[in-house]
């Protein structure tokens, strides 16, 4: 089962209903004890990344989920602030992110561009990967004032371009993120969730 | 590069599409979900959804209309109609939503916009304002004047500030809607559209008006508008023709215009 893990200040209906019209087998996660069950785990997010860090905090999921996904390689999706947090830290906010991967959280330049980044935006893909069966390249729905910068480029599978072109979609190992949101993506969207699904077999 | 959007925006009462004429004489087209299926399918960049009657009723928004269209498109999606506090907000937002647009509510409690977008993000927050245009005054310099309550009551105050305010309190959105255009599909007040566009940062959806493709490539090529409401030219009964999604992506894109291309790669 893929958990979708449910915070306060996240839009985790919308990423539900959208597995439930892929037909996957998903479900809310608001613990521990959901959370361990899980063969997949999505982080959605909207809001900023002091919130989504202290609402996984609150659920006293940190710990868990980091063990889950580093030492259990449990697959594991990031979209929008979800992919945000992976990273040390986030100029938007002071708590301390999950530090899964290195790199930093920045914030766009609204000399050059209006922010946040509303619309839909071109992903360019870099390589091939399961994630990302069946789609060259796609539009896909964005709302962001901040972007990552990995250290590791390696790890950067799509980019988009507004102002700078920034990573819209990362792959490390069974860490993946898409800092668009999927689940408001249209089918191409819809396929990239599907492709997750079916890569951690929680496809009905 | 960041595309236009065009937004369909549907009128609901008693869970279904209804379309006015000056905020009048309303005719019913479809079952809301059964209409933003359709426009999904037609790859509608995005939807809007006003409960039009809630406010008027004092009445909550209709819950049930919001979830049967979310479980139908994914794409983003925007409720507005009838929410008057954070509790409101939270309760549209679980049944589906996206956004929530507020517009005579925020004029009577601005601090409603700050609260909401302090609570969900700005992103969350689209501050909706009805506009027409009067004469020039020390009070009203910009000369569009910001009314309320399904564009009956006037409220003295300047389109132009009340846009840069709502910009300030945390909207994330602006939608200009123009009183004056809406319904006679001679195209956008370029206008007061190019002078909020110019004053704020955030997005700015231009509203009202809408006919004919000619009218989206004016108001993208001659405002800075990020985004365009269109609807009776896509599903009322009253017009002409009506158009599909992908006649108005394609005659765009023919144009210059950036937009998502209705072909998916």
């Amino acid at each position: 089962m893929l958990g979708v893990i449910n915070y306060k200040a996240g839009n985790s209906t919308s990423v539900l209903n959208a597995l439930d019209k892929i037909g996957c087998d998903a479900a809310l996660v608001e613990s521990k004890e959901e959370l361990s069950e899980c063969s997949g785990i999505i982080l959605p997010g909207v809001g900023s990344a002091d919130a989504t860090m202290q609402s996984l905090r609150d659920l006293d999921m940190v710990d868990l989920l980091t063990e889950m996904v580093l030492v259990r390689k449990t697959p594991f999706l990031g979209i929008c602030v979800g992919l945000q947090v992976l990273f040390d830290t986030s100029e938007e906010g002071h708590i301390e992110c999950l530090g899964w991967l290195g790199g930093k959280v920045v914030r766009f330049d609204d000399k050059a561009v209006r922010v946040p980044q509303i619309g839909w935006n071109r992903v360019s893909f870099r390589r091939d990967s399961q994630l990302l069966d069946g789609l060259k390249e796609g539009y896909f729905y964005f709302v962001n004032s901040y972007y990552a910068i990995p250290e590791d480029e390696s790890i950067v599978l799509g980019t988009t371009e507004y102002g700078v072109e920034f990573c819209s979609v990362l792959e490390y190992g069974n860490i993946r993120a898409a800092q668009c949101h999927l689940e408001k993506s249209g089918e191409t969207g819809l396929r990239i969730l599907r492709n997750f699904a079916a890569l951690s077999g929680s496809l009905k | 590069m960041l595309t236009n959007r065009l937004i369909a925006c549907f009128d609901i009462r008693n869970g279904m599409v209804t379309k006015a004429h000056k905020f009048q004489d309303n005719i019913d087209i479809l079952p809301a979900e059964k209409m933003a299926r359709l426009m999904y399918e037609d790859r509608i960049d995005e939807i809007i959804f006003y409960d039009i009657t809630a406010s008027a009723e004092k009445r909550k928004i209709d819950l049930e209309t919001v979830k049967n269209v979310a479980r139908e498109i994914f794409v983003p999606f925007t409720v507005g109609g009838g929410i008057r506090s954070l509790a409101d907000m939270y309760e549209v937002l679980k049944a589906g939503a996206e956004k929530i647009s507020i517009d005579s509510m925020a004029v009577r409690n601005p601090e409603l916009i700050r609260k909401g977008a302090d609570a969900f993000g700005t992103q969350c927050i689209v501050l909706s304002m009805q506009v027409k245009k009067v004469p020039s005054t020390e009070k009203i310099p910009s000369g569009y004047e910001v009314y309320i309550d399904g564009a009956r009551v006037a409220t003295g105050m300047d389109a132009l500030q009340w846009a840069v305010k709502g910009e300030s309190l945390g909207a994330g959105e602006i939608v200009v809607n123009s009183i004056d255009n809406d319904g006679t599909h001679s195209g956008y007040d370029l206008e007061i559209t190019r002078m909020i566009s110019n004053a704020v940062k955030i997005p700015v959806v231009a509203s009202g008006g809408a006919g004919h493709p000619s009218h989206l490539i004016d108001v993208f090529t001659k405002t800075g508008a990020s985004a365009a409401i269109i609807s009776s030219m896509l599903y009322s009964p009253r017009m002409p023709r009506n158009y599909t999604v992908r006649e108005l992506k394609d005659e765009l894109i023919a144009a210059g215009i950036s937009m998502r291309p209705w072909e998916l790669s």
